[in-house]
C-alpha cells in the first residue's frame, strides 16, 4: 500500500479554524508554522505524513470528494446544502456550535399562500417548507439576510443563528429551529480504503481530543 | 450558439483523441479476449429499449440517470441504456432461456443524465461480466477474480478489494425491529458512516436496538472486522453469521490466489443495498478516489423476465480505466509507400500490412511523420529502405 502518500486534510478558514486548531492540538497535530501570519497555502504538521490546507468551507466537500484532500473539517450546514454524498461523516466535533433557524421581523403572521424567503442555504430552505407543507419561493443570496425583509425582497430568512443580537438589532426574532449545526470531520471514502490505518489513528486522536473538550 | 461555442461538448461527455483511443481499444480487445478464454461469451445489447426492460429492479438511481424519449412507432418510453447489466439479464433470462450456467461478457458506451462521480464521465464505456444460473460463494469468488484480472490487464497495481455482504445490514436491521422512518434515516446515516447522525436517528430507539445498529458503522477494516462481528451478532444477530462466514471464505480464496492484493472488509457497505442479495465488493487503487470497478450478486432480477436466475457480475467504465494509464506515444516506425499503380507494389504492401506493418501513402505530399522507412523501387523489385529524415 502507498503508505508513503501524505494525507491531507482540509480545514474550514474562519471561525472554525479558530475552534478547529485547539482541537487538533490536543490531539497532537500542530501546524509548524503559523496559519495566521504565513502567506503559504500548505502547511506541515507535527504528525508525521499528515499536511494542511486552509480553504472556504463550501470547498471543503469539493476538496474531500474529489481525494483533492484525504480529510476535512466543515460545519453541518454546508453538508446538509451540498449534500454528503460521497463522504464519511465519522466525527461531530461539537465546535462551532450554532443553530440553523428560520427567522422573521418581529410580530409578522403568515399571510398568504407563499412565502419568500431569503437565504445562503436554498437547498435545506427548499426541503425544509416542502416539509412544512408550505409552498416557498426562494431567493438565494450571499450575505447580510437581515436585509432581505427590511427592503421587502423577502418575508422570512432562513440563516445561522448564534447569539441572536444581530436579529434583535434588526427587529427580528428566531422562529422555528431547522438544524443544530456543529463542526464534522469528513473523509474521502476510498481514502478510507487506501489508508485505513492512518486515517483511522487521525479520527480516533481527534476523536478522543473531542471527548477530552467535552469533559473539560 | 454563436459560431465561437460550436466546438463544445455537452459537460460530462468527451471524445477520445488518436494516443489515448489507442490505449483503449487495446485494453478492450485485452479484456474481451481474456474473458472469452475464461468462457464469457459476448453479447452486443442496443443502445435504447423500452424502459419498462432497462429499469427493472436495479433502483431508483437508475431511473434518473437514464435518458427517455418517446418511441415514435410504439407510443412507449425508450430509454437509452444507462447500465448495461439489465440488459444482459434480460438477455440470460428471456432470449437465452437456459437453464445451466450462462457466462456472458459486454462492451458499449452508456449515457447518464448526471454524472455518477463528481467530475466524473456522462459517457462512460461500460465493460463488465455476469455470470448466471449459480448461486455458490464460488461463483461470487470467480467474478472477484475476473475484476481482479481486469486491473491487472491494464497495468494496474496496488488493488485494495473492498468486500461486503448485504445479508449483514439485513440481519441486523430485521432484529432491531425500527420502523419504515427509522429504516430510512438510518439507511441514509450508515452510508456516511456518521455516528452523530446515527444516534440521533436512533435516539427514541429500544436501547438494544441501537447499540446494535451503531456497532455497524466502525465494523470495516481488516480480518478482526469479521472476528468483533461474529462476537457481537453471535446472539442478537445470528442470521447475520452466515453472511460473515461467507465474506471470509471468499477473503480466504482470493488472499491464496492473489496475495498482493489487500483486502478491505466494510460490513455496513450498503451501495446498491436494494437489489444485491448477497457478497458486494469494488476495487479501489490508491490516489483514485472513486471504485475503479464493483459488482455484487443479484438473485432475482430476471424475474420481471420470467424467469428469475441466480446471478453476479462486475462492470467497470474503460474511459476511467483508460485515464490511469500513459497514452501510447503517437508511435514512429510507419512504411511510407509512393501513389504509382504498380501491381508489384501494391503485393508488396498488401505482404507487408498482413505481416503487421503500418503502410502509409504518401499521395501527393511528403511522407507522413510517422514513417521511418520507405518502399523503393530497386530494379525492378520494391523494396523497404531508411527514410533520410
Amino acid at each position: 500500500m502507498s503508505i508513503d502518500k501524505p494525507l491531507t486534510l482540509a480545514l474550514t478558514k474562519g471561525r472554525i479554524l479558530k475552534e478547529t486548531l485547539p482541537l487538533l492540538a490536543r490531539a497532537g497535530i500542530e501546524p509548524l508554522e503559523d496559519l495566521a501570519t504565513s502567506r503559504k497555502l500548505v502547511f506541515e504538521t507535527s504528525h508525521p505524513g499528515l499536511r494542511l490546507v486552509v480553504i472556504r468551507g463550501t470547498d471543503v466537500p469539493t476538496y474531500v470528494r474529489h481525494g483533492a484532500a484525504d480529510l476535512g473539517v466543515v460545519g453541518k450546514d454546508i453538508l446538509l446544502e451540498h449534500g454528503a454524498e460521497g463522504l464519511y461523516e465519522p466525527l461531530d466535533l461539537n465546535i462551532a456550535r450554532c443553530r440553523l433557524m428560520t427567522a422573521a421581523p418581529v410580530g409578522w403572521r403568515p399571510g398568504g399562500a407563499r412565502v419568500r424567503v431569503a437565504t445562503k442555504f436554498a437547498n435545506i430552505a427548499r426541503q425544509y417548507f416542502a416539509r412544512q407543507g408550505v409552498h416557498a419561493d426562494v431567493i438565494k443570496l450571499y450575505g447580510a439576510m437581515e436585509l432581505a425583509p427590511m427592503m421587502d425582497l423577502a418575508d422570512l430568512i432562513v440563516d445561522i443563528v448564534d447569539t441572536g443580537n444581530t436579529l434583535r438589532a434588526n427587529g427580528m426574532e428566531p422562529l422555528e429551529e431547522i438544524a443544530a449545526i456543529s463542526s464534522r470531520l469528513v473523509v474521502n471514502k476510498a481514502a478510507m480504503r487506501a489508508s485505513h490505518g492512518a486515517i483511522q489513528t487521525i479520527v480516533d486522536r481527534v476523536g478522543a481530543a473531542v471527548a477530552a473538550a467535552g469533559e473539560a | 450558439m454563436t459560431s465561437v461555442d460550436r466546438w463544445q461538448l455537452p459537460d460530462g461527455v468527451e471524445e477520445v483523441l488518436p494516443a489515448q483511443a489507442a490505449v483503449a481499444e487495446r485494453l478492450r480487445r485485452q479484456l474481451l479476449d481474456m474473458y472469452r478464454s475464461w468462457g464469457y461469451q459476448l453479447v452486443i445489447p442496443p443502445l435504447v429499449e423500452f424502459t419498462e426492460s432497462l429499469l427493472i429492479g436495479l433502483g431508483a438511481d437508475l431511473d434518473l440517470l437514464t435518458f427517455k424519449m418517446t418511441d415514435q412507432l410504439s407510443g412507449r418510453t425508450l430509454g437509452v441504456r444507462a447500465d448495461i447489466t439489465p440488459q444482459v439479464a434480460r438477455i440470460d433470462a428471456h432470449s437465452l432461456g437456459q437453464s445451466g450456467v450462462t457466462r456472458l461478457c459486454y462492451a458499449g458506451s452508456t449515457l447518464h443524465t448526471r454524472p455518477k462521480t463528481p467530475a466524473g464521465s456522462r459517457s462512460p464505456i461500460q465493460l463488465g461480466a455476469e455470470l448466471y444460473g449459480d448461486s455458490s460463494l464460488a461463483a461470487d469468488v470467480e467474478i472477484i477474480r475476473l475484476m481482479l484480472a481486469t486491473l491487472e490487464t491494464a497495468g494496474l497495481d496496488h488493488i485494495t478489494l473492498d468486500l461486503g455482504h448485504v445479508g449483514v445490514y439485513g440481519a441486523v436491521l430485521a432484529a432491531a425491529g425500527l420502523d419504515d422512518e427509522q429504516e430510512q434515516t438510518v439507511f441514509d446515516a450508515l452510508q456516511r458512516k456518521s455516528l452523530p447522525d446515527l444516534e440521533q436517528a436512533l435516539a427514541d430507539a429500544d436501547p438494544r436496538a441501537r447499540e446494535l445498529i451503531v456497532s455497524l458503522v466502525d465494523l470495516n477494516g481488516d480480518d478482526s472486522v469479521l472476528s468483533a462481528a461474529r462476537e457481537l451478532f453471535a446472539e442478537r444477530a445470528p442470521d447475520a453469521l452466515a453472511a460473515i462466514d461467507a465474506l471470509q471464505d471468499v477473503a480466504t480464496d482470493i488472499r491464496r490466489q492473489r496475495p498482493g492484493v489487500a483486502i478491505y472488509f466494510d460490513l455496513a457497505e450498503l451501495r446498491g443495498y436494494h437489489y444485491h442479495t448477497g457478497i458486494v465488493f469494488a476495487a479501489y487503487v490508491p490516489g483514485h478516489g472513486q471504485a475503479l470497478a464493483n459488482g455484487g450478486r443479484y438473485n432475482d432480477v430476471g424475474g420481471v423476465f420470467g424467469r428469475a436466475r441466480p446471478a453476479t457480475g462486475f462492470a467497470t467504465d474503460l474511459k476511467a480505466l483508460m485515464a490511469l494509464l500513459p497514452a501510447e506515444e503517437t508511435g514512429r516506425g510507419a512504411i511510407s509507400m509512393p501513389d504509382i499503380d504498380d501491381p508489384a507494389l501494391q503485393d508488396r504492401v498488401d505482404a507487408l500490412r498482413a505481416a503487421g506493418e503500418v503502410v502509409i501513402n504518401c499521395l501527393s505530399a511528403a511522407p507522413d511523420p510517422r514513417c521511418d522507412r520507405q518502399l523503393v523501387e530497386r530494379d525492378g523489385d520494391w523494396v523497404v529502405q531508411p527514410l533520410n529524415t
